[in-house]
């Protein structure tokens, strides 16, 4: 056996080509030190994407690379895995290619539990077609094609995920390297759909949209680090917590230390409070807020379709599996 | 034959010479002529659901002058076993056989003298069956009326005729008109069976039931020894994309979103799983052409299908496939259009879409199935090409071959060569990876299949132009004219791999050459035979290989005076001729969704061709020669 491979093992030749300063950047760093770290094989890794910034990151990976059209991605990637389910297939993909022109595409690998892990660099932008408001803008957007502000209520890929039946769902920062790398081998061990929403920092057309929650100075009080099992606290010293409001049906900032009892505790299994907690704006719930498995699409497939797509009869009998008669 | 026969059969109380009455007033108002049959039981008041009550109407149709009614009917419904066990040893096979299901319980399986249900036991797999539960889709249909069950049920003939009024394209007001008068005073019947005759009607649009009268029978004297069986293009067509998969030794997956009069294709495949073939419904028909691709780059053979519109959708991703240098077969059941048009009827006019109908200059090989049987070949050649050249290769096929049913010689496997893919290279520290999945066969252009999990040989590929060498992203002048001269090299290539173009009858110079593509095979055939009684010099050539052609086709097409290209659309196939021969060829063009009628074929060729000179001296202008 060679040596254990590192984040440099899996960086290609190639000149990488985003605008400097682009967060980009910094989750190409997390994604190739997270294969490293979980041995990944770079024989047996293929990164698949559509069009877009985010679409020129197979180009980086020292791993096999599919730079598809836009949106197909996981249409592509469930090809792939279908023919060959023992490959990690990762899909990177952005708020346009895969919430607008492959929204469908999206919709429908979630709802199969396909084998992938699609990683959704969010910047609330179209950035390669020079900066026009995306599904993911909020409304008022100024951008070329909307100078008097954008008036289309937003998308929320945690509610149209969990929505599709979505059974990981989880959020990263792009410049956080420990949350993201978290993020990205929780995602990497799921065996089925795994989407990860990566707000991403596009510094040319949308810079700072995040600003509100990824500034470090008050990541404490903004952000909601969920870890599976423990009571949802942030804050300074954690004295802020998470509670149930069951009049309003909805999640509450309380003071944690005042109402220890009252503080809930992330259960990931838990559908109903992954809804609440992707629709909580202040604090951003960030880490694994959904993990549900069940079996994946591509081992049933594998079942129905000729135990694995085995060939056991020939084809030279199967034109005989009627009835035939012979001619003199 | 331009004439059909049409046999309606079932109980003697289930009005079937009413509803073969009703049938040919539509006709006769058609302007068809016709001749009817009607065959009663000896018995008027036999047993129902028995052999000998068994009542039959049989109508010949045609636009001819008919002076029978016909000896072997093409078209068979049957409302009960009985009625099936006694007319079936009447049809030959690729008969259409409409089967009134929900009256083959056990009980009428029993009388009949069926131990098993013959729908369940393949002795009808030589024929097209539709099945259709009649009986309870009637009684939904008068539910509205409050006739009790038996009166309501009587209507089922009204049901039935108003299915085949939608599938012979027949107006329904002569019948209307009938029902009003007959029941003017009693509402309730009047209103049901209108009704009946309306949901009949409506099922088969909405079923969207995709007949394939039969067109004509080649001579059954002339079949080669062998063994037979009868099969449907849609059955021949999964048959051979599974054949090719085992000649490739390779698992074969076919992604496929359903659309008339596609998704035959779709259901056929499912059922050979044990072949090594896998089946993706997707979610719409990007998806499934992607998803095709993406299983060849994973290294099965990927497939996908679908009808005009659909084949639209998946333009951009064959475009995808051109560039990275996939192999990929995509299926067109070609119907009438534009838009969704005609999805029951059939028409040859996406043959602009495959050969020119994609953005950019995308080249990807064209090639078409004569016949049913002919499917199973034209699959095979359809995988070979794709894995040959590593690129995209559509194969046409239509509505009418993929539900018509015909006596096939079933071929020996041994005969056909494996397919070879070709091969990853060794793995080579001292080299750029990235490169050598570039290296391209001379002779085809075809790149090493080299696909993910094969250790030491990653690259990345993808819908952008790459240096011609290398294989890395290149924006350069020079290179994209070199990767445009090699893709539309590696297409010309196919026709180094193709055999030469050969003629179906006549010699190889003449008056008259006819070229035809796809399925209008069976009527040119058998017109081009009857010409040719009195004019030696007409040839016919019938054409799979539509983009490239053959390489001698010019050659050959320069040895005649005329040529003619009767097709079923605006003239597609005569420009295609016109632009890569540089010859004028006749158009003989029909887009009614009707097939060729021999009598019409005959008429053409006859204008063109000098009168034939009868012994006596006279000569008959265009005339018919016997």
């Amino acid at each position: 056996m060679s040596a254990a491979l590192t984040a440099k093992d899996f960086a290609t030749l190639q000149e990488v080509r985003w605008c400097p300063g682009c967060g980009d950047y910094a989750i190409l760093k997390a994604v190739t030190k997270t294969l490293a770290e979980v041995g990944a094989k770079p024989a047996e890794t293929a990164f698949i994407s559509g069009i877009g910034c985010a679409a020129r990151f197979p180009y980086y990976v020292e791993t096999y690379g599919f730079h598809g059209i836009h949106g197909r991605a996981p249409a592509i990637a469930t090809g792939l895995k279908l023919a060959n389910p023992e490959l990690d297939v990762w899909v990177v993909t952005g708020d346009g290619d895969s919430l607008s022109i492959g929204g469908n595409h999206l919709v429908h690998a979630l709802r199969r539990n396909v084998g992938l892990k699609i990683l959704l660099f969010n910047n609330e932008i179209y950035g390669l077609t020079k900066g026009q408001y995306s599904p993911t803008s909020r409304i008022g957007t100024r951008s070329p094609s909307s100078p008097g502000g954008s008036i289309d209520s937003p998308l929320s890929p945690g509610q149209l995920a969990l929505g599709a039946g979505a059974r990981f769902f989880a959020r990263a920062i792009d410049t956080d390297k420990a949350g993201l790398c978290d993020v990205l081998k929780e995602a990497h061990a799921f065996d089925g759909t795994a989407l990860a929403e990566i707000f991403q920092n596009c510094i040319v057309y949308n810079e700072d949209v995040f600003a509100n929650f990824t500034d470090r100075k008050q990541a404490a009080d903004t952000q909601l680090r969920l870890k599976h099992g423990e009571p949802m606290l942030f804050g300074p010293d954690s004295a802020k917590g998470i509670r149930f409001d069951a009049e309003a049906f909805s999640l509450e900032v309380i003071d944690a230390q005042a109402n220890q009892e009252q503080v809930l505790r992330h259960d990931q299994t838990n559908k109903v409070l992954a809804n609440l907690l992707v629709e909580l704006e202040s604090p951003v719930a960030l880490g694994v807020i959904y993990k549900n498995p069940a079996e994946s699409f591509e081992k049933s497939w594998h079942a129905l379709n000729g135990n694995g797509l085995r060939r056991s009869g020939k084809v030279a009998d199967a034109l005989r599996a009627t009835n035939t008669w012979t001619v003199t | 034959m331009d004439s059909i026969v049409v046999r309606l059969a079932g109980d003697s109380g289930d009005g079937m010479q009413l509803m073969g009455s009703q049938f040919i007033a539509s006709t006769a108002q058609s302007g068809e002529d016709f001749a009817t049959f009607p065959d009663y039981p000896a018995e008027i008041r036999a047993p129902v659901g028995t052999t000998f009550g068994v009542s039959a109407y049989q109508m010949n149709i045609g636009a001819d002058p008919i002076t029978t009614a016909g000896d072997k009917p093409d078209v068979l419904v049957a409302f009960n076993p009985a009625a099936l066990k006694v007319n079936l040893p009447l049809l030959d096979d690729g008969a259409l056989l409409l089967v009134n299901y929900d009256s083959f319980t056990a009980r009428n399986l029993s009388k009949a003298g069926y131990e098993e249900d013959p729908c369940g036991t393949g002795e009808l797999d030589s024929y097209q069956v539709v099945m259709v539960d009649v009986g309870r889709l009637n009684l939904e249909a008068v539910k509205p009326f409050g006739l009790s069950k038996s009166d309501g049920g009587r209507c089922k003939n009204f049901w039935a005729l108003g299915l085949l009024m939608w599938m012979f394209d027949r107006n329904l007001s002569p019948i209307e008109a009938w029902i009003k008068a007959k029941f003017a005073n009693a509402e309730v019947v009047r209103n049901a069976n209108l009704a009946a005759l309306h949901s009949g009607h409506a099922y088969g649009e909405t079923a969207e039931l995709t007949e394939a009268l039969p067109r004509f029978d080649i001579s059954k004297a002339v079949l080669p020894s062998g063994e037979y069986r009868g099969i449907t293009g849609a059955e021949a067509l999964s048959l051979g994309l599974a054949a090719a998969g085992e000649l490739a030794d390779r698992p074969l997956i076919f992604c496929s979103y359903p659309i008339t009069p596609a998704s035959q294709l779709l259901h056929s495949l499912t059922r050979l799983d044990d072949l090594g073939v896998g089946t993706f419904q997707a979610e719409d028909e990007i998806a499934a052409i992607c998803a095709a691709i993406g299983a060849s780059y994973g290294g099965a053979i990927g497939v996908t299908s679908s009808s005009g519109p659909g084949i639209a959708l998946k333009t951009e991703a064959m475009g995808l496939a051109v560039n990275t240098e996939l192999p990929l077969v995509i299926v067109n059941s070609q119907r009438g259009g534009p838009s969704t048009g005609l999805p029951t009827k059939t028409e040859q006019s996406d043959l602009y879409q495959a050969v020119y109908g994609r953005n950019a200059d995308t080249p990807i090989p064209v090639i078409a199935a004569r016949s049913a049987g002919d499917c199973f070949e034209t699959a095979i050649e359809a995988v070979r090409i794709a894995v040959r050249h590593m690129t995209p290769v559509m194969l046409l096929s239509d509505g009418y071959l993929s539900n018509a049913a015909e006596p096939w010689r079933i071929p020996n496997m041994d005969e056909f060569e494996p397919i070879a893919a070709n091969s990853a290279p060794a793995p080579d520290d001292s080299r750029d990876t990235q490169g050598m999945a570039f290296e391209r066969n001379p002779a085809t252009h075809g790149r090493p299949w080299i696909t993910p999990g094969m250790p030491e040989l990653m690259h990345r590929l993808g819908g952008i132009e790459k240096d011609i060498d290398t294989g890395h992203i290149s924006y350069d002048p020079q290179n994209h004219q070199r990767m445009s001269d090699m893709r539309a090299a590696k297409v010309a290539s196919v026709a180094s791999f193709i055999p030469n173009q050969v003629m179906e009858l006549g010699p190889d110079e003449g008056a008259l050459l006819i070229i035809g593509w796809g399925s209008t095979y069976g009527p040119i055939f058998q017109a081009v035979q009857e010409i040719r009684k009195s004019h030696v010099d007409v040839s016919y050539t019938h054409l799979r290989h539509l983009f490239p052609f053959a390489q001698n086709l010019k050659e050959l097409v320069g040895n005649f005076q005329q040529v003619l290209v009767p097709e079923m659309n605006m003239g597609q196939l005569s420009t295609l001729l016109r632009d890569k021969l540089g010859i004028e060829p006749t158009p003989f063009c029909k887009v009614t969704g009707q097939p060729f009628l021999i009598s019409e074929l005959l008429e053409k060729c006859r204008s063109m061709l000098p009168p034939v000179v009868i012994a006596s001296g006279d000569s008959v202008a265009g005339g018919k020669a016997q």
